[in-house]
């Protein structure tokens, strides 16, 4: 019999030095071992210390975080890559080839932080507002206040389609409906998608700038705000960062408050998307109903936290609630929601919608890094709660039903998770036995954590709704936040849109958008 | 041009002016009671008619005259159809274009105006629009003309006066196999021309699955005002040719104050029920995808085909 590790230690995250030249060899090694790329952040130490005291205090640094899930009789494992690069010229070797993930990282830093990437195949601007000077690389401990709109770069290179009868479609960053801004543009012959082209970023508002000399338990209320939706999984991951970082061990009940909460946020989030994808094929009757049952979690939302969207409950070190959700509701209200989307699948017409519209195989899935319930309706079953455990109960994981990875898969897997988020919360709610986390001493005991002197580093996993998040938190010998890298699942997913429309016609395109609903806040941050 | 019929033609340009909004609210205050929610009021058109109209007139820079031609001449088409056709009194105002083709050419031409004007705004969906709604127009009006033969063959004309007093003095010919099948092609092109589902979603706010609106995207203002109660007036048409061809009881016959206040009331109510049914099923029903529409439109042309074979051979 194999041991399983106890989860609630904090992780030890190895993290190597390494030089430039050898940093190919050694992420590729990682990646064939089944490893992936969590995330990349580049750090400017110029200012601040580095984590492990040896910082000259001058140049860059740029971490590489690699993770790889636990299966049966294997742990879990995080291994940081550091990289230290020249301040006059900094350069980065490429890993765009091993990894599609880390080329997006990589031009992220490059706008961000002005590191020059190396041999990178798709070297054009990624984060970079067309209207941002030329060379301001808002990251920078020099960058100062956001300037005047400087000299424009010139329009984004779009790849142009060339053929008899192709045509463009140039769609937002305005958009009709309650969305957030982000520019498609398609080439298009007839209704058939041949080239699909998202420009996003319009909502940029320099986050993880913001983080930076806060202490701990003032960054928890720009995490909530992330990404609106998903409150509870941005505010868990830094959370668990900051106590990664502090080696603060929260006890079993904390991690059972917050999984609840994290299994509630779920909930109503896959209720709003299995509505709205029957009101994008004009069937808004059910969603209609979806709406009803929406608002019912949210106030069951606002009993247990005191806010609808599930604000204000989770801090560093502990968790408190109201009152904890009552499991036989749940059940009733996963019950109805269940109807809903039998209702939907039994109707031809959108059956006929959904299915084998905007495939993504598993392929196309495994190589983009796609995570979440995206990545499941094609067939990968990644899902943190399982690869990163944050409690001792254990839950048999959900293996995917469906290789599809068509709309139709995309739906049930909401469909199937919301079965099993009641499943779960049913399991932790009796664990709980009513337990709310009040006791005022014990609170502060592991709230008060005085500054250790010396600068640290931790990092956060969630299985957010949307798929697994990740933050990494850097705090100086005073308790405050250097830098806080967050890493929503959208950032990985978004590209796996554009390669699921190929061959889709162009008035299927919201609901293809929808069944991935992808956070625009999140990815631009 | 009969006392009756200039009567009936100021009439129904007073009802179906009017009313056509109304008839706009019905159908959406009875798709939101059906799905639970209170609903917006029956009035709510006529409140965002005088919203748009009391908005500044603004065109898009590089249209045409075009652009700004195209909501009167939809709004002037209808109202022609309004004037001539048999929906309060069975005499018409002007008999001579009181005639099917000249109505149906009438009504389709609307169409191909408002995809001229979608095609003069040089935008993508303009152009994505227009190119839909005449896909769709090419495939109803094969539909739509030989259904109209099958309802002339009986009667020897396309005159609508006389086909309507055919149907009123004989009732049998409603239930004609022919008829009823021309009926269901009818309904199927109605349903398609007006923008409505499984073909078109009028209540979607996604530009990229429009086909109506698409085209009519960069109207603003008193213009878009204009196009909102075109588009009424159109439905409002379709669905009183449908009532009174095939269900012409109730329409006034004679000159008389209690004819003619009969002839209104009866046509309100058909419109009015047929609105209401045509509400009611739309919430249970999907837009098909768009490559599907073909297939359906397909099928009521085959059921126009029938129609008048039937109308031949069961005469």
């Amino acid at each position: 019999m194999t041991k399983i590790p106890d989860p609630r230690m904090p992780t030890i995250s190895q993290a190597v030095p390494v030089d430039p030249h050898q940093l190919p060899e050694r992420a590729a090694a990682l990646l064939d071992d089944g490893y992936r790329v969590a995330l990349i952040a580049a750090h400017d130490d110029r200012l601040s210390g580095s984590p492990d005291g040896s910082s000259d205090g001058t140049g860059l640094r740029v971490v590489y975080l690699f993770t790889r899930g636990e299966t049966l009789g294997r742990a879990e494992s995080r291994i940081e890559l550091q990289l230290r690069l020249d301040p006059a010229a900094p350069r980065l070797p490429s890993l765009a080839r091993l990894s599609f993930p880390a080329g997006r990282f990589e031009r992220e830093m490059h706008d961000l932080f002005g590191i020059l990437v190396t041999d990178h195949p798709l070297p054009q601007r990624l984060v970079r507002h067309f209207h941002w000077p030329r060379g301001w690389h808002p990251m920078l401990s020099d960058a100062g206040a956001p300037p005047a709109f400087g000299d424009v770069e010139g329009p984004y290179p779009f790849r142009t389609v060339e053929g008899p009868g192709v045509y463009e479609i140039p769609v937002g960053p305005v958009h009709a409906g309650m969305i957030e801004p982000g520019h498609f543009r398609f080439s298009v012959v007839g209704e058939t998608i041949l080239n699909l082209k998202a420009r996003l970023w319009f909502v940029h508002r320099g986050i993880e700038k913001l983080f930076q000399n806060r202490t701990p338990e003032h960054g928890v209320e720009l995490a909530e705000r992330v990404s609106g939706d998903t409150s509870v999984g941005h505010t868990l991951a830094f959370c668990q960062a900051v106590e990664d970082a502090r080696s603060i061990q929260v006890s079993e009940n904390v991690a059972r408050r917050r999984a609840v909460l994290c299994e509630l946020e779920r909930l109503y989030n896959h209720v709003t998307d299995i509505g709205a994808l029957c009101n994008d094929v004009a069937h808004s009757i059910l969603n209609a109903h979806a709406q009803r049952i929406r608002e019912q979690l949210l106030r069951i939302n606002d009993q247990v936290t005191g806010h609808r969207l599930l604000r204000g409950a989770i801090r560093p070190g502990v968790t408190t609630l109201a009152a904890l959700p009552d499991p036989t509701h749940l059940a009733s209200l996963a019950g109805d929601i269940a109807e809903i989307a039998a209702l939907a699948l039994a109707h031809s017409v959108i059956r006929d919608r959904f299915t084998g519209t905007a495939v993504l195989t598993t392929q196309q899935a495994h190589d983009i890094g796609a995570l979440g319930y995206v990545a499941r309706a094609s067939g990968l079953a990644v899902d943190a709660r399982h690869d990163h455990p944050t409690h001792t109960a254990r839950f048999v994981r959900a293996e995917p039903t469906t290789t599809a990875g068509d709309v139709l898969a995309r739906f049930c897997a909401r469909t199937d998770e919301i079965t099993y988020s009641v499943a779960i919360l049913t399991t932790l709610l009796a664990h709980l036995d009513g337990d709310l986390g009040t006791n005022q001493k014990a609170n502060e005991r592991v709230a008060s954590a005085s500054p250790s002197g010396t600068p640290r580093s931790g990092v956060g996993i969630v299985e957010g709704w949307r798929g697994t998040i990740v933050h990494r938190v850097e705090l100086d010998g005073t308790d405050r936040l250097t830098r806080c890298k967050i890493v929503d699942p959208s950032f990985l997913n978004w590209p796996a849109l554009p390669a699921a429309l190929t061959d889709t016609i162009v008035p299927d395109f919201p609901l293809v958008n929808k069944s991935f609903n992808l956070s625009y806040a999140g990815n631009d941050l | 041009m009969s006392l009756l019929g200039t009567l009936g033609g100021t009439l129904q340009v007073a009802v179906i002016v009017g009313g056509s909004p109304l008839l706009l609210g019905v159908m959406r205050q009875v798709r939101a009671r059906m799905e639970g929610r209170r609903g917006a009021g029956v009035g709510q058109p006529w409140r965002d008619l005088r919203k748009l109209a009391g908005k500044e007139a603004i065109t898009p820079r590089g249209t045409t005259e075009m652009f700004r031609a195209a909501p009167v001449l939809l709004v002037a088409m209808t109202l022609v159809v309004v004037v001539v056709a048999p929906f309060v009194t069975t005499d018409s105002a002007i008999p001579q274009i009181a005639d099917l083709f000249v109505v149906v050419a009438l009504l389709a031409h609307a169409t191909v105006v408002l995809a001229l004007a979608g095609i003069d705004t040089g935008t993508a969906f303009g152009g994505m629009g227009a190119s839909r709604e005449t896909t769709i127009l090419a495939l109803v009006e094969p539909t739509v003309l030989v259904a109209i033969f099958a309802l002339s063959v009986p009667v020897g004309s396309t005159n609508l006066s006389a086909i309507v007093g055919s149907s009123l003095a004989h009732p049998a010919q409603a239930i004609a196999p022919g008829s009823l099948l021309a009926a269901v092609a009818l309904i199927v092109v109605i349903v398609a021309e007006t923008g409505r589902l499984p073909v078109d979603n009028p209540a979607t706010h996604l530009e990229l699955t429009m086909v109506h609106e698409a085209m009519v995207l960069e109207y603003a203002g008193p213009d878009l005002a204009l196009i909102e109660l075109g588009s009424a007036m159109r439905l409002s048409v379709y669905l009183g040719l449908l009532a009174n061809l095939f269900l012409p009881w109730g329409i006034a016959t004679e000159v008389g104050v209690l004819a003619l206040l009969g002839g209104v009331v009866a046509f309100a109510v058909k419109v009015a029920v047929l609105g209401a049914v045509l509400a009611l099923v739309e919430v249970f029903l999907a837009k098909v995808r768009l490559f599907r529409v073909p297939e359906l439109l397909a099928g009521s042309f085959l059921l126009a085909l029938l129609a008048v074979t039937s109308s031949y051979v069961l005469a």
